[in-house]
């Protein structure tokens, strides 16, 4: 087994990591959110006197006490801190009772009395889009929050000269994040009138950004420190940072440290899911299985705020038709309003969902013409310097789709067991599916994309790191640190990274599109190129010729005539000859370009690309799937800490599996009845098999670690690839999630 | 009187904290934070602790229950010299830990499991573990673990 290193791992097996939760100050006291019942409503009316009366109840927050903007977002700044006169979904909060106790604060949470007059709440996107439909976005005339587009060649001619043409309707649904540790906040005032916040942030700069606008102050009047994060999976930006402003601004009026814990029931209602999508394809072949033309529009579920729903949909848009080559096509993605809880950052973010309908289509067309599905996707995979349907000549990078896709069928043996597979015939049906992706980049065009390190060498040689990647469980500061200490040449027991915070080191951008490790890695290799140089113009006169005779390796820096110092003596000699042995490096995205108005452009800098296959037994008694096996096979450019990348792999593709199989999440007219883990199965030890992960290496010329990264492209393909084995087991297709057997399945 | 012992030590409970959870006790009463709340219903096993050596969702568990008896948690299980419990360093070498909120619960669940078959096989681990939910690692390595640990305690 090969070893595997995380800076936090002593901590987590003790016991002793904080979490949110788990830290406490003295005179700290408890905040406690009031929801409505209400879905849509206006003239909302707050009866908070019998509550403030309440044992131990030292205030009850409403939009009133708010000094600054009501409402804040990453795109647009709809999402409320508290509403005030008009509620757009069961998730909306009203008040904060804070009490000296949680009990307290409670108890008096109860008493406080909201009514309004209900309006009429719209549901479902295609309903919200119709010309007489409420409008439920404030200041706009319609529910359209966003419409991306793609579009290339003639798709109309080329999809009515096809031989084979696939319609087909696809729906995912509302998905949750489901991290283990829910939302909590602390915020400590401090006595010289800054502000420290504590919590379960995805991000602390967007946290602090949100918590500034609410409360109108000066970003650098707020510190946001870094702790242990029980899981984000993108879920803990925009809600986090809304239970870290309202904790703030009870500390702030309060002058007290305050603490907000939500319970699992109230983050599974508060916190935005997956958008989820309705998708109509319409996709051509031409009788050699070559794609030919597609039309296709999705409609995506916002629900009642923007958050991040049009960057998540123009993913979608970019990535509309899968790894294929395809000249002619109109893809459209909508963002759309509802009264439901909104909906934005996912895992995957929004390319899940058109993956879930593209690599249904394409075994859909292979079936009609009797190819099978490796062989359907292998005439038209791209291929290196292919052009992609938003123009992008793939040609900086290696474009290694079939070399994922052939050692994914090679190692699960793919072609046998696809042809032994029982299409509904026998006892127990036997079926084996795959699915293939590229994912582009980081954020790409959709945002600005850039990040920041800083190496400090002190007095004794230590090593001081600092990087403005954040850490949510995934190992992000653990790769830091790997590629610190491998540019040093030291162990990575020398380097120490002190929690960041948003006092410690400039924004970096934020964590997701599982850019960490490349924008950071990107980062530190820069400062290494300033750092280097200083070290080696003071240090070179003791133990070589000329500056760039000096090396670092083996834990020394070394000069000629195997002349050497230890870090110790180099810290000293730095301290001594009065220069700073401190580096500032940042990390660029390379350009890249989008027109909005075709959609055209190079979307993002480079792309991962993937492929996994997922044999399963569906028993048509019991009406059951189990997973026997998966082969997941990842060109991540390089892998920094191979036995993490495995973890964020085989975690990826559960969370996948979970959404293809077992989460089925019930919001009924608006309101939320999956509230905790008894009404939402995520997947358990025993649903899932071992699984079989490959890394391919291709090192990316773009990344200056060759890194790209893993997060994501782990979990956005196993839901088809167990849709088309569940078509070749029973025989049946099943175009929503989750996958519904009892229903469907005749026995 | 109501006493109970906590990591070997002895606690006399007052009437206030005999209505408490297990869970909250142990969080807000001693400051033993390793037990985590991740679901407050007893189905995710993040507050897993050994009640009398038998696993136990802290959580569900109210004082009353807990009183004559004895309770180790995660920030017990270390050996005496300060060095960690086979099974904290096997959830290290293997890879299980991701975010850790599920660490202290899976640990101690599978500390129950040990204590009745020193030899599981994976099938087994997976069985004897279902209750407690991870959402970062897949299980895997989890699995990878607990194999691990209960092979380096049957070769101590
Ligand atoms: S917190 Fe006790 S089982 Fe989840
Ligand atoms: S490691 Fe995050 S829940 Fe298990």
């Amino acid at each position: 087994m090969k070893s595997c290193f995380r800076n936090d791992a002593m901590r987590k097996v003790c016991g002793e990591a904080k979490f949110g939760d788990d830290f406490r100050f003295h005179g700290m006291v408890h905040a406690v959110p009031v929801y409505t019942e209400y879905i849509h409503a206006e003239n909302l009316s707050l009866e908070i006197e019998d509550a403030r009366s309440m044992p131990g109840v030292l205030s009850v927050f409403t939009w009133e006490d708010v000094p600054g903007e009501l409402t804040a977002g990453q795109i647009n700044q709809d999402y409320p801190i508290f509403v005030k006169d008009r509620i757009r979904s069961n998730s909306d909060v009203a008040a904060l009772v804070v009490a000296e106790t949680r009990m307290q604060a409670l108890a008096a949470a109860e008493k406080v009395i909201v009514t309004a007059d209900v309006l009429a709440a719209v549901l479902d996107p295609e309903e919200a889009l119709k010309k007489d439909a409420p409008v439920i976005p404030e200041g706009k005339d319609s529910n359209l929050v966003n419409h991306h587009i793609v579009r290339t060649g003639d798709p109309d001619t080329a999809l009515a000269m096809s031989s084979v043409v696939i319609e087909q309707r696809f729906e995912t649904p509302f998905v949750e994040h489901a991290y283990l540790e829910p939302e909590c906040a602390v915020c400590v005032p401090r006595e010289d009138g800054g502000l420290e916040i504590y919590g379960s942030m995805q991000h602390p700069f967007s946290t602090r950004r949100f918590v500034c606008a609410y409360l109108g102050r000066p970003l650098a009047s707020v510190v946001c420190l870094s702790h242990a994060v029980g899981g984000s999976f993108g879920g803990k930006d925009d809600t986090a940072s809304v239970v870290c402003a309202r904790a703030a601004l009870a500390a702030l009026k309060l002058n007290r440290p305050v603490k907000l814990l939500l319970k699992r029931e109230w983050s599974m209602r508060e916190s935005y899911k997956r958008v989820p999508y309705k998708m109509d394809y319409k996709v051509g072949f031409d009788g050699d299985g070559h794609l030919t033309g597609a039309i296709s529009k999705t409609l995506a579920d916002s629900g009642a705020y923007t958050s991040t729903t049009p960057w998540s949909t123009w993913r979608s848009t970019v990535q509309n038709m899968g790894p294929y080559k395809l000249e002619n096509i109109r893809g459209e993605v909508l963002g759309v309003a509802t009264n439901n809880v909104f909906t934005g950052a996912f895992r995957g973010f929004g390319s899940p969902q058109t993956n879930f309908a593209v690599e249904q289509i394409m075994d859909m067309a292979a079936e009609k013409l009797g190819l099978t599905p490796l062989e359907i996707r292998k005439r038209n995979a791209l291929v290196q310097d292919s052009i992609t349907i938003t123009g992008q000549k793939l040609d900086n990078h290696t474009v290694s789709l079939m070399e994922v896709m052939e050692k994914t069928a090679e190692t699960i043996d793919f072609e046998r067991k696809y042809r032994n597979s029982s299409r509904g015939k026998g006892g127990k049906f036997y079926g084996i599916g795959m699915a293939a992706s590229y994912r582009g980049c980081s954020v790409g065009a959709e945002a600005m994309d850039f990040c920041c390190a800083t190496i400090n060498i002190q007095f004794d040689g230590s090593i001081l790191l600092d990087t403005a990647v954040f850490e949510n469980g995934q190992g992000a500061v653990s790769a830091m640190m790997l590629i610190c200490a491998e540019e040093l040449g030291v162990p990575v027991e020398s380097i120490h990274y002190q929690a960041s915070s948003t006092a410690s080191i400039p924004d970096g951008g934020t964590t997701v599109a599982s850019r960490g490790t490349l924008v950071g890695g990107g980062a530190i290799k820069d400062a290494m190129s300033k750092l280097k140089p200083i070290l080696q113009e003071i240090l070179y006169p003791e133990i070589a010729e000329s500056p760039d005779q000096v090396s670092f390796h083996d834990n020394r820096i070394w000069g000629t005539e195997e002349r050497s110092l230890t870090w110790s003596e180099a810290g000293h000699q730095m301290y001594l000859s009065r220069v700073y042995p401190f580096a500032f490096g940042s990390f660029q995205a390379p350009r890249v370009s989008w027109d909005e108005e075709n959609g055209q452009g190079n979307a993002y800098f480079s792309y991962v690309y993937s492929c996994q296959a997922v044999e399963v037994e569906v028993d048509p008694e019991k009406r059951s799937c189990r997973l026997l096996n998966v082969v997941a096979t990842h060109d991540i450019g390089k892998a920094i800490n191979p036995p993490m990348v495995e973890g964020q792999i085989q975690g990826g593709i559960v969370q996948g599996m979970g959404m293809a199989l077992t989460e089925d999440f019930k919001i009924e007219e608006g309101r939320i009845k999956s509230l905790n883990f008894s009404k939402y199965k995520i997947p358990r030890m025993t649903d899932v098999p071992d699984m079989l992960t490959q890394i391919v290496e291709n090192h990316d010329p773009l990344s200056p670690t060759g890194a790209k990264g893993i997060g994501e492209p782990a979990m956005e393909i196993i839901a088809p690839a167990i849709a088309n084995a569940v078509a070749a087991a029973t025989g049946e297709r099943f175009f929503s999630l989750p996958i519904k057997l009892k229903k469907e399945i005749q026995a | 009187m109501s006493e109970i012992t906590v990591n070997e030590k002895k606690y006399t409970l007052s009437s206030e904290q005999e209505e408490l959870t297990l869970l909250d006790y142990l969080r807000e009463e001693l400051n033993l934070i390793g037990a985590k709340n991740g679901c407050g219903e007893g189905t995710c096993g993040a507050c897993t602790v050994l009640l009398d050596g038998k696993a136990v969702r802290s959580c569900r568990t109210s004082m009353k229950k807990v009183i004559g008896k004895s309770v180790l948690t995660i920030e017990g299980i270390k050996n005496n010299d300060g060095s960690l419990h086979p099974m904290q360093q096997a959830f290290i070498d293997a890879g299980a830990v991701q975010c850790g909120f599920c660490t202290p619960g899976m640990i101690m669940q599978s500390m129950d499991l040990l204590s009745r078959n020193s030899n599981p096989s994976r099938e087994e681990i997976r069985k004897a573990m279902r209750g407690n939910l991870c959402r970062c690692t897949g299980y895997q390595k989890i699995v990878d673990a607990v194999e691990l640990g209960a092979s380096r305690l049957q070769n101590k």
